[in-house]
């Protein structure tokens, strides 16, 4: 009925796709790994007693929280080739696109991170924080030493889940035209004229993966509380 | 850096008696308006949804189930790509000629009304639900002792409690659904993200169009959390959280 045919699919398509697919891994990975220390970052400065400290904190979260992520996206686009100039004369040879939607998710992601990881230090009963004094360390050990690591777990479940919305989020690199997973399918069905085929292998795809990731972060939630 | 601040750009004439300026509004304004309908849309079906999942009907519950894992699982984009060029396949004829008379914008617009609102629902689904479920099950149990039947209990009793708990997570998701409104912009609908692309392209002064349309954004933000808390405040109940 719909005339869907999805034998146009060649050997060479799937190369691309899982071109595609490394990309989006790529971001996945940076913008996570850069998004919690620098969320973390964020989440210890708005609890800090130091107002401009934590006024600023909480400015850059609320800022990136209130724009959709097309826009921070475009803004990087517009901003880091010039930053870049600007730092290394030579960056006009370099692909902008990856490097700025690097920045962009990184930064974007750090104000998400750092609300979790906020829930996760208040989490922590403030007992904690004093026994740790009170055994002779500075704020910084008992920081590193006793609150971080049960606030992450306490919130890895959560942390879990923001990463899934990551995985898919990273789709909207499609605005800055960077070849994403999402981005190849798009591209490829253009090509063929088969838009509806990859959309439906594009959504399988994500759905599949994503599905897979939910039910590990609810088996492993389960599992602590048990 | 040498760039050449000129923030009269809006001022100047865009061609067909209209200035950049108004561009923008007419972004603001679709944007807006497509938020408005999908969010109709999504507190709907959402609510039909989350109440289903409470249900004591199992297959009831496993319906609400799957359409949340489905939706919470397939990125929006490609959700929106689906809707706009697969669904209309499977529309009857006569809705699809209509479909496809209006102007390109327009039926983008329709379509991705529809999908972001349709995403949206599985998400309000999720609040309604952790909001009935929070409930004291005293409430269920009251309401069926003094002669309501379920749905009456739901109507009278639980949904009006509920609704009322879940206005702070609520808000949250009317901000998401209009920010989320920029990836219409994928589809071909020329919303805000759409019109500082287009005023950027036009005008060349590239910091001035985006900073124009991030103000927008933050002027919806800023209206939305208003007139939240004068609900929250308008719809306190005595005894919970918050009450005075």
């Amino acid at each position: 009925m719909l005339g869907l045919d999805f034998t146009f699919i060649t050997a060479a398509t799937w190369g691309m796709l899982w071109h595609g697919m490394v990309v989006t891994f790529k971001i996945t990975a940076t913008a996570l790994i850069v998004g919690m220390v620098w969320g973390t970052l964020l989440a210890l400065m708005r609890l800090s007693s130091w107002r401009p400290v934590s006024l600023f904190a909480r400015g850059y979260v609320n800022l990136f929280r209130s724009i959709p992520l097309p826009m921070v996206l475009l803004g990087f686009y517009l901003i880091v080739p010039q930053m870049l100039q600007a730092l290394f004369w030579q960056a006009a040879t370099w692909d902008t696109r990856m490097m700025s939607a690097l920045v962009g998710f990184s930064l974007f992601e750090a104000a998400y991170y750092a609300e979790i990881m906020r829930a996760g230090i208040q989490s922590v009963p403030r007992g904690q924080l004093s026994a740790a004094n009170a055994l002779g360390m500075q704020p910084m050990q008992a920081m590193r030493l006793v609150v971080l690591p049960q606030a992450f777990r306490n919130m890895l479940p959560l942390l879990l889940t923001q990463l899934i919305v990551l995985f898919q989020d990273t789709s909207l690199v499609y605005v800055i035209s960077l070849a994403d997973f999402f981005t190849s399918a798009e591209n490829i069905g253009e090509r063929d004229g088969r838009i509806e085929e990859m959309m439906i292998l594009a959504g399988v795809s994500y759905f599949i993966i994503c599905y897979a990731a939910s039910l590990g972060v609810r088996y492993l939630s389960r599992k602590r509380v048990a | 850096m040498g760039y050449h601040w000129n923030w009269s750009v809006f001022l100047q004439p865009a061609g067909a008696g209209q200035t950049y300026l108004d561009w923008l509004l007419a972004g603001l304004g679709t944007t807006v308006l497509m938020g408005t309908f999908a969010w109709i849309i999504a507190f709907l079906l959402g609510s039909v949804l989350g109440v289903m999942r409470t249900l004591p009907q199992r297959g009831l519950r496993n319906i609400g189930a799957i359409y949340v894992n489905v939706m919470r699982n397939v990125p929006l984009i490609v959700q929106l790509f689906l809707w706009y060029y697969l669904v209309p396949k499977l529309l009857p004829e006569s809705v699809r000629a209509w479909l496809f008379s209006l102007p390109p914008a327009s039926t983008a617009f329709v379509t991705a009304t529809i999908g972001l609102g349709f995403f949206t629902a599985a998400r309000v689904c999720e609040q309604v639900r952790a909001g009935i479920d929070s409930l004291p099950p005293g409430l269920r149990n009251a309401s069926l002792a003094v002669g309501f039947t379920l749905p009456q209990a739901y109507r009278h009793v639980l949904l009006p409690v509920s609704y009322r708990l879940i206005i702070p997570p609520m808000t949250s998701e009317i901000l998401s659904i209009f920010k989320n409104s920029s990836i219409a912009s994928t589809v071909g609908v020329i919303e805000l993200y759409a019109r500082s692309r287009q005023l950027n392209d036009y005008t060349a002064q590239a910091y001035e169009s985006f900073l124009a349309v991030v103000a927008c954004y933050l002027l919806i933000n800023a209206v939305v959390m208003l007139l939240m808390s004068l609900l929250e405040r308008r719809t306190r109940l005595f005894g919970y959280m918050g009450a005075r």
